[in-house]
């Protein structure tokens, strides 16, 4: 029998041989060293030298702090470059589009998989077609609409509902929801009909709470999504103040000295490090499942 | 693609009345609502509302947006094929073309075999797995605009620059990275390899634990060594997720933005001017007004382009795919 652990691939018999098991070994151990300096390697580097002066990070840009290390930087950085008011305005675009994702993902797929109109197999189409069209295809549209919106003739630039609405027009959450929802037993919601639930009650008090696994995979790659945002953002919001801190940080390049641009972007880093870092295991999962979907 | 919809049983809501061929004669709108009609409406709203006008409306608007000329001032007017043939006789059409092909290109073989080689190789680390998938996995929650603009500054072409301070210990360098139009491409696929392929090396692995490890132990009662099991069982076991993950690759690069935005503007010379740049210039370059129209014409192109190339992958990997 292979060790259940590992992937099967090597019997126990090849794992006795020095030979197999040294070579793998090494390659592992390799590999490993190989991922933590290239994976985090660059990432330990912006936290070192997020709170090293400039004049070091320029002219020794390996040394490990050769003149002591400068906490200003990250000070700095927070206030007079403004990226607290930037990282405030981040956690705002970040939510608000999580939300409206989750809120038309979940009553959707509940209406889709659960409800079943007779025209939900159109609906579905319609998903699936948008699934196959390149984001590409909609910036330039979708730009104009923001500034003319049509029937009520407002523009949504510098609104943020300029970017969370959109970021909902997610196919592959409803798609992900709905194939969870499908997989539900039907007899637990015949049991609730049957005990006088109506669709709300059906919806709130069953259906959601049995979908906690889906809506945390769902929940981390819309966090993640918006958080990774750049483009959308810079296009419609054009007021500074409202712009997330994604969208400031070419700017503030050019505006302050290195080390506390390495700062502010280090303060864009620490949030979906720690979130990673607590929820590996979703992260991981549904990478794994994202893949699996689309195949 | 596995998303086909079976047939169903009927509806729940439908169930509640006397079986469905002798009770529907009659359909008036207080049936329907009572028939759950309503309620599934209400549910669908939020969805139907947001992809309506964020989605589906303009997918179509582009298709017209493209055969007409827009601005903001006066009604567009319809001017048939013309945004297509300037963007066919713009002379960037065909540098931008080529850039990007070649940042797919080059994409391909530095982001597709290494993280397949990784994840056999993690698949069998006994004990400590979850370590590497969290070490290989980093990269990808960074924001990419952060990536890019660290990046950008160990590109520093100076002898102080952090890639050429260590080229310059082995006595390489220094090197001019971005400011060179040869190197400026392959630099940039790099940092865009080091912030994707951890979230495609998870996807392998998790492949790779689908393959049945009986498939394996057979393989070895009959005496296969390791290298011919990698290439005649795991290989073949998870070719429909290397055919996918290979095709969407292709469709992510033919769209990349980010990198050369950021990290050159698309010069040197116009070494790593990509299609979305060039889509994004006409639309938003000009602080004079954009070419919405030439800018969707061009999406369009690029759209039908990448529809065409998925399908004649598709058909011809078909065979190969399924068993």
């Amino acid at each position: 029998m292979s060790d259940p652990r590992s992937g099967g691939l090597i019997s126990e018999i090849e794992w006795r041989k020095p030979g197999i098991r040294w070579g793998l070994r090494s390659a592992q151990v390799l590999l490993l060293v190989g991922l933590v300096v290239i994976g985090i390697g660059p990432i330990l580097w912006l936290a070192k030298s997020a709170i090293t002066p400039t004049i070091d990070t320029i002219s020794h840009p390996i040394a490990f702090f050769p003149h002591g290390t400068a906490w200003s930087n990250v000070r700095q950085a927070w206030s007079d470059v403004h990226v607290g008011r930037y990282f405030w305005n981040t956690i705002v675009t970040v939510s608000g589009s999580w939300a409206v994702q989750i809120v038309v993902a979940t009553t959707g797929g509940f209406a889709l998989s659960v409800l079943r109109p007779r025209y939900a197999p159109i609906i579905k189409g319609l998903l699936l077609v948008t699934l196959f069209i390149p984001a590409i295809v909609l910036l330039v549209p979708l730009y104009i609409e923001i500034v003319q919106l049509p029937i009520v003739h407002k523009s949504l630039i510098d609104s943020y509902w300029a970017v969370w609405l959109p970021a909902g027009a997610s196919a592959f959450n409803v798609i992900l929801v709905t194939r969870f929802f499908d997989s539900l037993p039907r007899e637990i919601f015949e049991a609730a009909e049957i005990d006088g639930a109506g669709p709300l009650q059906l919806f709130w008090r069953i259906v959601l709470p049995m979908s906690k696994p889906i809506l945390g995979v769902v929940s981390i790659f819309a966090l993640l999504a918006s958080w990774k945002d750049f483009l959308w953002p810079l296009l419609v919001l054009t007021n500074p103040n409202k712009q997330p801190l994604s969208v400031r940080l070419p700017s503030i390049e050019s505006q302050t000295s290195l080390g506390v641009f390495l700062a502010a972007m280090f303060i864009a880093c620490i949030i979906p490090i720690a979130g990673f870092l607590l929820f590996q295991r979703s992260f991981l999962r549904g990478t794994g499942l994202s893949g699996a979907i689309k195949g | 693609m596995t998303t086909v919809d079976q047939p169903r049983e009927p509806a729940l809501p439908s169930q509640r009345g006397p079986s469905r061929s002798h009770a529907a004669p009659r359909r008036t709108p207080l049936t329907w609502i009572r028939r759950g009609g309503l309620a599934a409406f209400l549910f669908l709203l939020p969805l139907l509302v947001v992809f309506g006008a964020f989605s589906w409306y303009p997918i179509v608007r582009t298709v017209i947006m493209s055969l007409q000329q827009t601005n903001f001032v006066q009604e567009p007017t319809w001017v048939g094929f013309q945004n297509f043939s300037f963007v066919w006789h713009d002379p960037l059409f065909p540098v931008a073309v080529r850039n990007t092909a070649y940042f797919a290109l080059l994409a391909l073989v530095f982001g597709y075999p290494i993280p397949l080689i990784a994840a056999v190789l993690m698949s069998e680390v006994r004990g400590r797995r979850g370590l590497y998938s969290v070490v290989a996995y980093l990269p990808v929650v960074i924001p990419p605009v952060v990536a890019v603009l660290l990046w950008k500054t160990f590109y520093d072409a100076s002898a102080n620059g952090v890639f050429n301070t260590f080229l310059g210990w082995v006595g390489l360098g220094p090197y001019p990275w971005l400011q060179s139009q040869h190197w400026a491409m392959p630099s940039l696929v790099l940092e865009s390899t080091w912030a994707n392929a951890g979230a495609t090396m998870i996807i392998y692995l998790a492949a790779l634990t689908t393959v049945n490890p009986e498939l394996y132990e057979a393989a070895s009662v009959d005496g296969a060594r390791l290298l011919r099991k990698v290439w005649h069982i795991t290989l073949p076991q998870i070719r429909g997720v290397l055919l996918v993950t290979l095709i969407l690759q292709i469709i992510g690069t033919a769209q990349v933005f980010l990198e050369p935005y950021l990290f050159t503007s698309g010069g040197p010379a116009n070494a790593t001017l990509t299609v979305m740049l060039l889509i994004y210039d006409y639309a938003f370059g000009n602080s004079l007004g954009g070419d919405y129209g030439a800018a969707t014409a061009l999406s369009l192109m690029l759209a039908g382009f990448l529809a065409v190339f998925s399908l004649v992958y598709l058909r011809a990997t078909r065979s190969w795919s399924t068993r």
